[in-house]
C-alpha cells in the first residue's frame, strides 16, 4: 500500500517535470530554466522525438498513464488485488527502458545533458524500483 | 489489509502539496517575462542601415549569374523551397561557383506574425558569422514556432544550437538594430513588385512562386553554359 502511495507521488512529480518539458517544447515556456546544463541543446536535437512525437509528449502520457495505476491501486476496493503491481511494473519497466535509450542518446550521441533529463531518469528509476519491490512483495505473500 | 479510509488523508495531502507546488512552479515559469522581443515595422530607413549591405550572399562573387531571393521566413512555400529544393541548388550550383545566391527578407506582417523576429534573428546570427546556419535552423523548425505564442524563444535556443554567443545575441534581439536593414530589404521588393515568396530576381527577370532546382539549373546553363568538358 505504502509502496503505492511512493509510486503515485513519484510519478506525479515526473508528471509536473515532462509537462514543464512539453510545455518549453510546444513555445508555452519561453526559455528554459536549466542552471549550467545544455537542456536547450538536447531539447532542440533529433533525439527530442521518437518516431514523430515529442518525447516529452511521451513522457506526460506514462507518468500520467502510471499515476493512475498507483493512485486506482490504493483505493480500498482494489489495495488488495495485484493487477495495479503488475501494471505498474511493466509500465515502470518500458520508461527505465526508455529512460535508459535517452541518457544513452545524452551521453553519446548529443554530447549534453539536461539537467531536467537526468532529474526525470532518476524518477523513473526510484520507480521502477518501488514497483519491483511492490510487485515481489505482493507475489511472496 | 486495506487502509482505513481515514489513514489516506495525508497521502492525498501529500499528493496535493506536490500537485499545487508542479503547477505553482510551471505557471510561473511559464507567465514570467520571456525577454520578448518586438521588432518595429515600418520604420525610417537610415543610410547606415544599408551601408554596405544589399542582403545575405553565398557563393563566389565572380560567379556568372546571381539569383536574389525575396523570401518570408514564416512563408510554407519558402520553407518547401528551402528544405526540398535548396540543398541541391547549393551543391550543384552555388558550390560549383556558377551562381551566386542573394537572400533579401520580404516579410508579409500582415499574414505572418514572427517573420520580422526571425528575420532579425537571423540578422543578429550573421553579426558572429552564422548567417547560413541561423537561416537554415529558422525554415527548418518553421512548423514549431511558426504557431506558438511567442517565437522568440525557439530562434533563442537555435541560437544556442548552433553554437552563437547567446549573450551578444539576445543583446543583439533586444537592440532592434537590423529593424532598418529589414525594411530596406522590404521597401526594395515592394519597389520590384514582388508580390509573393517566395519571388525570384535573375536577370532582371521575377519569377514568382520561385523554381524547382532543375528549373534554376536549366536557366543558369542558358545563362551561362558550362565550360565543356574535354
Amino acid at each position: 500500500m505504502k509502496l503505492r502511495m511512493v509510486a503515485a507521488l513519484l510519478s506525479l512529480v515526473g508528471l509536473m517535470v515532462a509537462t514543464y518539458l512539453y510545455l518549453y517544447k510546444i513555445g508555452i515556456v519561453g526559455t528554459m530554466v536549466c542552471g549550467t546544463g545544455a537542456c536547450e541543446l538536447v531539447q532542440t536535437s533529433r533525439w527530442s522525438r521518437f518516431l514523430g512525437v515529442e518525447v516529452s509528449l511521451l513522457g506526460v502520457l506514462g507518468y500520467l498513464a502510471m499515476f493512475g495505476v498507483s493512485l486506482a491501486g490504493v483505493q480500498p476496493a482494489l489495495q488488495q488485488r495485484r493487477w495495479p503491481a503488475s501494471a505498474l511494473l511493466l509500465l515502470a519497466t518500458g520508461a527505465l527502458l526508455f529512460s535508459a535509450y535517452l541518457t544513452y542518446a545524452e551521453l553519446f550521441l548529443i554530447h549534453a545533458i539536461c539537467r531536467w533529463c537526468v532529474v526525470s531518469a532518476v524518477i523513473v528509476l526510484l520507480l521502477f524500483l518501488v514497483a519491483f519491490y511492490g510487485w515481489r512483495r505482493g507475489r511472496a505473500s | 489489509m486495506a487502509a482505513a479510509p481515514g489513514g489516506m488523508k495525508p497521502f492525498y495531502t501529500a499528493l496535493g502539496v506536490v500537485a499545487v507546488a508542479g503547477l505553482g512552479a510551471i505557471g510561473w515559469m511559464a507567465l514570467r517575462p520571456h525577454n520578448s522581443v518586438a521588432i518595429p515595422v515600418d520604420v525610417t530607413v537610415l543610410a547606415a542601415d544599408t551601408a554596405g549591405f544589399r542582403g545575405y550572399l553565398l557563393g563566389s562573387a565572380q560567379a556568372p549569374v546571381e539569383v536574389t531571393e525575396y523570401a518570408d521566413f514564416q512563408c510554407p512555400g519558402c520553407q518547401r523551397f528551402e528544405m526540398m529544393q535548396f540543398p541541391t541548388v547549393r551543391r550543384q550550383l552555388i558550390e560549383t561557383g556558377r551562381l551566386r545566391w542573394r537572400y533579401r527578407d520580404f516579410p508579409l506582417d500582415n499574414i505572418h506574425k514572427h517573420t520580422r523576429v526571425a528575420a532579425h534573428a537571423a540578422a543578429c546570427a550573421s553579426d558572429q558569422n552564422k548567417y547560413w546556419e541561423m537561416h537554415q535552423a529558422i525554415y527548418a523548425g518553421q512548423p514549431d514556432w511558426e504557431s506558438a505564442g511567442d517565437a522568440a524563444g525557439f530562434f533563442h535556443r537555435y541560437a544556442s544550437t548552433i553554437g552563437l554567443d547567446v549573450g551578444t545575441y539576445d543583446a543583439c534581439m533586444t537592440s532592434a538594430k537590423y529593424a532598418g536593414r529589414i525594411q530596406a530589404s522590404q521597401n526594395e521588393a515592394l519597389k520590384l513588385n514582388v508580390g509573393v515568396t517566395p519571388t525570384f530576381l535573375i536577370d532582371g527577370k521575377l519569377y514568382p512562386g520561385g523554381l524547382t532546382s532543375d528549373e534554376l539549373k536549366h536557366l543558369v546553363d542558358s545563362l551561362a553554359p558550362p565550360p565543356a568538358t574535354p
